[in-house]
This record gives C-alpha cells, sequence and structure tokens, in this order.
C-alpha cells in the first residue's frame, strides 16, 4: 500500500510527490496532503526511515539557539551593540554577554567594539518576535582581525564542514588557514595570502557541487592539484576551533529530527 | 552584506597582491564581448568582465538639431542600475551613480568627438540623427564604469542605420542598412583606483569600498585622453595621476583589442 517515490539524494521540486500512504511521516520541508506526502523546496529528497524529508539547495538562514554565527556590529546601543545576522533581523548583545572585564558607567563601548567590527558569536535566544540575543562569552568566540571573511548560502554549511568535520579540517590541513564557519553562511579565513584563496576557491567549489556524491574526495583531488606552501608552524591553538567545528557536522544535522 | 575585507585588501595591495589573486595591474578573466543581442536596437553588445555582466544598446532616430548645432546630430548616453545587479541598488529616479556612469561615458565618447556630428545631419535646422544609447547593468561584480564603456563602444561600433522610406521619410526600424554609424575614434575610459597608495584596475566591489580614490581616463588607440573624472575621498599627487594616465592608455590598448578580435569575426 505505502510506498516511497522518492531515491536517497535526489532532486525533488515543489508539490512532487514523495511518499504515499500513511505509513510515512513529513520531515523538514515537505507537506501531507491527503495520503501524500509532497516537498515544499527545490532540494534533494532524503527518505530516512519513515520520515521523509528535503534539504533545499538554497534558502535563507533562520536563527536557531546554539547556533555560531559571524556577525557585523552595526550599531552602538546604550548597553551593548546591535549585530547584524546576515538574517532578516538583527540581533542585541548586551554589553554583560560580550566581555567578563567590569565596564564601568560612562566607558566608551565603541573602544571594545566600534561599528563595522566583525564578531564570532552565539545565538543564545530567539524570542517568538524573531529578537535574537548574542553572547561573546564562550571559548572560540570573538571579535575578528585580520584575515578574509566570504559569504556563502546558509545551506551549504552543512557540506562545506562535511561528515563529522572531516571536509574543513582537510581544507584547513592542506591550505595552512584557520578557518572559523559560521552558521549563518558567513566564513572567515585567515592564513597566507595564497592560502587563503585556495581555501576560498575549495569553499566556492564545495557551494557549487554540494549536490554532488563523493565531494571530500574531489575537494581532495582539487587541494593536491593546487597545493600551496604551508608556513611552518605547530599546530596548538587551532586544534580546539577544529574540534568545535564537529558539533555542526552533517550527521547532527541530518539527525535532527 | 557582510563585507569586512577592507584591512585585508589594503594590507595586499601594499605587497602588491590582491584577495583573488591577481596582479595589481591584470583585468579578471574572461573578457566576453558579444555583440547584436537585441533584435530592437540598430546596435547592441554585451559586456562581461569577470562576474561583472552589463548591457548596451543604441537607437538610432530623426529629430530636429538643437537650435544652436542646427547642422549637427547628437547622442544621449543613459544609465540603469537595475536592482537585479547589486542589493545596493533599487528601482525609481536614477541615483548619483547612475548618472556619474552615465556621465562619464559620455563624456569619454562626445569629447574625443569619436562620432562626427555633422555626418548625422539630413537636412540642417530640421532632421538630423540622434543616437541613443542605454546602458544597463545585469550584474554588479565591480568597475562598471570600464565594462559601461567597452559595452558603449562595442554597441557603436556595431550599430547599422536602419532604412529610411525616401518618400515619406517614415524609418522601417525592421530592415536595416550596411552603414555604420561615422565613427572616427575608438575612446574607452579605464579606470585605476588607489588603494593603500597602490594603483589598481579592474577592482571587485570589496575593492572599490576600500580604495581612497579614483581616476577614470578616456582614451583613444593614438593615447589621447578625451576625458577624466576624479572620485572618492582621498587626494591624488601630480606623480600619481600621470601613472594613472599611463597605466590607463595602456589597459585601453589591451581592451580595444578585445573588441576588434570579436568584430573581425
Amino acid at each position: 500500500m505505502s510506498s516511497i517515490l522518492v531515491q536517497d539524494k535526489s532532486v525533488v521540486v515543489p508539490g512532487e510527490i514523495l511518499a504515499e500512504g500513511m505509513d510515512y511521516l513529513p520531515g523538514d520541508n515537505t507537506y501531507r496532503e491527503n495520503d501524500k506526502i509532497y516537498s515544499k523546496v527545490l532540494g534533494l529528497g532524503y527518505p530516512a526511515g519513515r520520515v521523509i524529508k528535503v534539504t533545499p539547495l538554497a534558502g535563507p538562514y533562520v536563527p536557531k539557539p546554539g547556533d555560531k554565527i559571524i556577525g557585523k556590529i552595526i550599531d552602538i546601543a546604550f548597553s551593548g551593540w546591535r549585530v547584524n545576522t546576515s538574517t532578516a533581523y538583527s540581533a542585541m548583545m548586551n554589553v554583560k554577554d560580550a566581555t567578563s572585564r567590569f565596564i564601568k558607567k560612562e566607558e566608551d563601548l565603541s573602544k571594545i567594539m566600534a561599528i563595522g567590527d566583525h564578531v564570532v558569536v552565539k545565538i543564545t535566544n530567539v524570542t517568538s518576535q524573531n529578537l535574537i540575543d548574542l553572547t561573546m562569552k564562550e571559548p572560540g568566540l570573538y571579535k575578528i582581525s585580520g584575515g578574509r571573511l566570504i559569504t556563502i548560502d546558509s545551506q551549504k554549511v552543512p557540506r562545506v564542514i562535511g561528515k563529522k568535520g572531516s571536509m574543513i579540517s582537510q581544507i584547513k590541513e592542506k591550505t595552512g588557514c584557520n578557518i572559523t564557519v559560521g552558521q549563518n553562511g558567513v566564513i572567515w579565513l585567515k592564513g597566507s595570502p595564497e592560502g587563503e584563496l585556495l581555501a576560498e576557491k575549495a569553499i566556492k567549489l564545495i557551494e557549487q557541487r554540494s549536490h554532488q556524491e563523493g565531494l571530500t574526495d574531489k575537494i581532495e583531488k582539487f587541494l593536491e592539484e593546487n597545493k600551496v606552501p604551508l608556513p611552518e608552524r605547530k599546530s596548538n591553538g587551532s586544534d580546539l576551533k577544529e574540534s568545535e567545528g564537529n558539533e555542526y557536522a552533517e550527521e547532527t544535522e541530518e539527525g535532527g529530527q | 552584506m557582510i563585507n569586512g575585507n577592507k584591512e585585508t585588501i589594503a594590507q595586499l595591495a601594499n605587497e602588491g597582491k590582491r584577495l583573488d589573486g591577481r596582479s595589481l595591474t591584470e583585468f579578471r578573466q574572461p573578457i566576453e564581448i558579444e555583440t547584436d543581442i537585441s533584435w530592437t536596437a540598430e546596435g547592441s553588445a554585451k559586456v562581461r568582465i569577470g562576474e561583472t555582466v552589463i548591457m548596451a544598446g543604441v537607437k538610432l532616430s530623426i529629430e530636429k538639431p538643437y537650435n544652436d548645432t542646427p547642422n549637427e546630430g547628437g547622442i544621449m548616453i543613459n544609465a540603469e542600475l537595475t536592482p537585479l545587479s547589486s542589493e545596493e541598488y533599487e528601482s525609481g529616479p536614477p541615483g548619483m551613480k547612475s548618472i556619474e556612469l552615465a556621465r562619464v561615458t559620455d563624456r569619454g565618447i562626445r569629447e574625443a568627438k569619436a562620432i562626427d556630428m555633422k555626418k548625422l545631419c539630413i537636412t540642417p535646422g530640421e532632421k538630423a540623427w540622434f543616437v541613443i544609447v542605454d546602458i544597463i547593468t545585469i550584474n554588479d561584480a565591480g568597475n562598471l564604469f570600464d565594462a559601461a564603456g567597452l559595452a558603449v563602444l562595442t554597441a557603436l561600433k556595431a550599430a547599422r542605420f536602419p532604412v529610411v522610406d525616401p518618400e515619406t521619410g517614415a524609418i522601417d526600424y525592421k530592415q536595416k542598412t550596411k552603414v555604420s554609424l561615422p565613427l572616427s575614434k575608438e575612446p574607452l575610459p579605464i579606470t585605476v583606483y588607489k588603494i593603500n597608495g597602490k594603483l589598481v584596475v579592474d577592482p571587485t566591489n570589496e575593492e572599490e569600498n576600500a580604495s581612497e580614490a579614483r581616476l577614470t581616463v578616456a582614451s583613444d588607440s593614438k593615447g589621447t585622453i578625451s576625458a577624466m573624472q576624479k572620485g572618492g575621498e582621498d587626494s591624488l599627487t601630480i606623480d600619481e595621476i600621470s601613472e594613472m594616465v599611463d597605466l590607463a592608455t595602456e589597459k585601453s590598448a589591451f581592451l580595444r583589442e578585445q573588441i576588434n578580435k570579436v568584430l573581425k569575426k
């Protein structure tokens, strides 16, 4: 009676029937009408057990508590900073969430973070009115200086990180760059100019080919073909950041039903 | 848009490097020029420099000449920065950027006297051909000035007069003659940007934002300068300007070569 009509990781269009029968459940970006499950978006279909879900090929970033993002300071308010999060809504970061240092009453907040600075922050809360609260008081959250920022579609972020961070650690290793990936699609690279350029090209390649199979191997080949001299240094501080990338690995993204 | 690479761009420029790995005086690739993209225009061109894409169309119409130049035709250049080309642009009345783009392109061609306006006159004081050029941006990834200049010159070179009925004087836009515009010179504008004291051509959007000043120099194939336009807040020294002019004439020769490659085919 019930049957799945979509193959794993095949491209589906809005309105396409993914499954028939009441034995299956509609997951992300799908809906049920009568006894059929349809796709809401253009994306890749993932039948996982009884749940059918679709990963969109493109789309806006929707802020979620716990996400690490890269934002830009756009205003200084009475007791904090307003941050552009590359979403439809700007976020507020209070002074007490920004630094553990004691801030005097009349202190100039722009000395700590000025308009135009970029910060790696974590979303602590998103209200029903889409007011976003941020914090910077955790390890791995800091103000950015130097390097380069690039923007990709936020839907491709899980592919850039790869399964258990395999993709991103490979790029880090081969280009000698420090890479911080924000869930909002903003990526910060810091290394030698050549390394940064290669890493940027690799990430853009992933963004372009995110729907293809065996991407990690293709990127490995690409990085091998365009090798850059690695700066001689012992990896000490960067290991910390690498392990953090694992939190956002593809598997956890998909298992979040 | 998140745009925070200003410091890095300035720092790299100092070392003679750029974010995308080009040298300071290198144009982006691919440079693509396509002509006759429109059926309704007398001449048209689509130009791509890297990710910047721009179109230009030439329309010819018969109008009454201006009172102060009764035996001359005229040229009008108009630019539209469409909302589809960048998140910065909105539809509505033309803004400062699109007026500047149109005027700089216009001045380069007008002041070079590239088109012989007297040859456009049909009956002095009554009838003359008017050249109307429209510039439309498809994607703004930086360096609109050079791309627009390139597109307009290509469209002018590709333009052919429509057939005019000798008795009624009506223009049949559906038929084209083989007569092209009386174009005697090939002026092309090149914009040189100053980033951290270094001179850079063909900037991306990020590089444009990081620049302190810019100078657009329009020059023809003999290296004669027809127009210049300075922009940005910073000042330029005499040495910098002469260096910029040399660089611009060199690069305009390079772009002119690209047009001739396409039009010879």
